[in-house]
């Protein structure tokens, strides 16, 4: 779809002044970018490449070696099955089984109105609450077929509009400071002497 | 059965409800270690008392964080302090609540590592898929910040340090602590050769760097306001202070515990009301997994030894990230060592050829076992796959690859194949798990997955 809208690209600015180097801040624009559209899109990217001089394909070579970022359109609602080893044990692959059936999808596709995105998982360190599943990374526990139905419903409904934002939105709060000095390694060193 | 117990050091705010906030930390008595740090003590002294402290790193491999401390080579700036908070080890489950539940008690470790260390510069790496952390750590950076915690001349002295928060996206070998490096600069998260990039020397952007756990770190203001010593005094002697650990499977109430160091017992952790209270049924272990999905598996035999290093490393396996997996007399063992090497042979991140080519190919054998579709030679391919991946299969382990996620995959299958040979062998004859256990994919054919 597009480029970072101008509100992001000043977000971007700030986030690229918090590493030594430009390249450092390459993963977290992607996510913005996925926060934008809902996924990575490859304007966004080649606008990316523009931010921090690189190459689009250098862009794209370290997004596509991460899971999360999707270069299709998903589902305003990613809902992360774990069926790792701890959940596995106490019926991870009934609760997948009965999503499947219940959205009328297999793991990896999307409803037809773009509403839900389901995937098999692996473990999201939620292993005491086993069977776990994250909702565009919010947590759910222990979940039944029963509690299943009722967080789509909920979903669907709208109710969970203010606790689960659209897919590609992590954190609601981010990091506002910014870098207390600058030219580190003299400083650092002045620093140390100083001691 | 009586248990021992200690002080809560870095579960303390767990109950308190705002002790995730600036106010309610420091109402618990939060950023007192690093005002002592800086103001009246020096970062040789706050060294020493991590070292005292003898506290193993508890991200998986243990070694003594006092030790890595002084593998900076002296005078050589800038050098940086990268925080792992990119716990995805299977069964792993405690460096996510020690961020979302107190947040600055990390921050409070981590500036005063970089004050022991000389480091200006720190960043904290959280795994991508965790939202509630990274904004329960952007929000205590930010207050952290706003009261000179973190910043220009912290608390008035003359030491200053940034904390740079940022975070991944989906890849379990950014947890290894080269590939995690690789992945702040930008990079695919592929491990680096040691020699010649020890992190210490040669780390990020090949300068000095020392990659720490969460969960090290927030003990760093225990062991510097109440001293190395008393750090010490808690647990074993080769196994010190406190240490938290997930347990998960079939027992009856799966948690979260911090409990003295080496000398809990794997039984106390299952049996315990404190803990686990029993295995589920009233059922009885028939195998355990004792640090983590890279372990090599534990059997009945060993639940009344201690949750001490030296013992576990000695019985031939190791407590790496403190994930504890249960698993009773019903456990389907084809279906839980294939699940666990699967995730290796997802996870892989193609670098070395036997990791990329051995974990696919074993994840496939061992995938048309459970489809029924096994061949009697199956078992010796698995042996022969995984001789290539770790000559000897055994442990610890030696490798062909350049970092342990290749000979994690076969712990599993040296584990489940050689105590349990006869449920492959009736899994390649019959084509269904012997009498008695459960297979998990009682109404979703494995073929899906």
């Amino acid at each position: 779809m597009s480029r970072l809208t101008d509100e992001r690209v000043a977000t971007a600015r700030e986030i690229i002044g918090r590493f030594p180097r430009k390249k450092s801040a390459l993963i977290p624009l992607l996510h913005l970018a996925q926060e934008q559209d809902g996924y990575v899109a490859q304007d966004a990217m080649v606008h990316i490449a523009e931010l921090l001089e690189l190459a689009p394909a250098e862009v794209y070579g370290t997004a596509s070696f991460y899971e999360m970022f999707k270069f299709h359109p998903v589902g305003k609602y990613c809902i992360n099955i774990c069926t790792n080893i701890s959940c596995q044990l106490v019926g991870a692959w009934n609760l997948l089984h009965h999503a499947e059936e219940r959205l009328g999808i297999k793991s990896g596709g999307t409803t037809d109105d773009g509403m839900f995105t389901i995937e098999d998982v692996e473990c999201i360190a939620a292993c005491t609450e086993a069977p776990a599943l994250q909702v565009n990374y919010r947590y759910r526990y222990k979940v039944t077929p029963e509690s299943f139905d009722a967080l789509i419903t909920e979903l669907e409904s709208g109710k969970l509009t203010d606790e689960v934002p659209p897919h590609g939105t992590l954190a609601s709060v981010r990091q506002t400071t910014t870098q207390a000095w600058s030219n580190r390694g003299v400083q650092e060193q002045a620093q140390v002497d100083a001691r | 059965m009586s248990v021992p117990t200690g002080p809560r050091i870095i579960t303390s705010r767990f109950d308190v409800a705002d002790g995730h906030t600036y106010a309610g930390y420091v109402r618990t008595g939060g950023y007192a270690s690093l005002r002592k740090a800086v103001s009246s003590m020096t970062p040789q002294q706050v060294h020493d008392e991590v070292k005292a402290a003898e506290i193993q790193g508890r991200g998986g491999a243990g070694f003594p964080a006092g030790t890595k401390w002084g593998f900076l080579p002296a005078g050589v700036h800038p050098r940086y302090l990268v925080i792992n908070g990119d716990e995805s080890e299977p069964g792993t489950y405690k460096d996510r609540l020690l961020m979302e539940r107190d947040p600055h008690q990390l921050i409070e470790g981590i500036v005063i590592a970089c004050y022991a260390l000389n480091a200006a510069q720190a960043f904290l790496y959280v795994r991508g898929e965790m939202a509630h952390a990274q904004e329960r750590l952007a929000q205590a950076l930010n207050d952290a910040y706003a009261n000179n915690m973190v910043g220009k001349n912290i608390c008035g002295s003359n030491f200053s340090v940034d904390i740079t928060l940022t975070w991944g996206a989906g890849a379990y070998i950014v947890g290894e602590e080269t590939a995690l490096i690789e992945s702040l600069e930008g990079e695919r998260g592929m491990p680096r050769l040691k020699p010649p990039f020890f992190p210490a020397v040669k780390g990020l952007y090949m300068q000095p760097t020392i990659v720490n756990n969460v969960e090290t770190l927030a003990n760093v203001p225990y062991i510097v306001g109440r001293g190395g010593g008393d750090f010490k005094a808690i647990g074993a002697p080769t196994s010190t202070g406190m240490r938290m650990f997930a347990v998960s499977g079939h027992v009856n109430t799966p948690g979260v515990f911090e409990v003295p160091n080496g000398v809990t017992t794997f039984r106390m952790l299952f049996e315990a009301p404190e803990y686990c209270g029993g295995i589920r049924n009233g059922g009885s272990i028939k195998a355990f997994i004792p640090g983590g999905a890279s372990a090599m598996w534990f059997f009945p035999e060993h639940l009344d030894m201690a949750l001490d290093k030296p013992t576990v490393d000695k019985a031939g396996s190791m407590l790496g990230s403190g994930a504890i997996v249960a698993m009773d007399q019903t456990t389907d063992m084809v279906a839980a060592c294939w699940r666990i090497v699967r995730f290796f042979a997802r996870e892989s991140c193609g670098k070395c050829t036997p990791c990329r080519e051995g974990t696919t190919w074993l994840e496939r054998v061992l995938k048309r076992i459970l489809d029924g579709h096994g061949r009697p030679e199956d078992i010796d391919l698995l042996f022969e796959v995984s001789e290539s991946i770790s000559p000897g299969i055994a442990w610890p382990p030696r490798q062909t690859t350049i970092c342990p996620l290749g000979p994690s995959a076969v712990s599993p299958i040296a584990s489940a194949v050689r105590r349990f040979r006869h449920e492959f062998e009736h899994y390649i004859e019959h084509g269904r798990p012997i009498d008695g256990v459960e297979s998990p994919f009682a109404t979703h054919l494995a073929s899906h997955a």
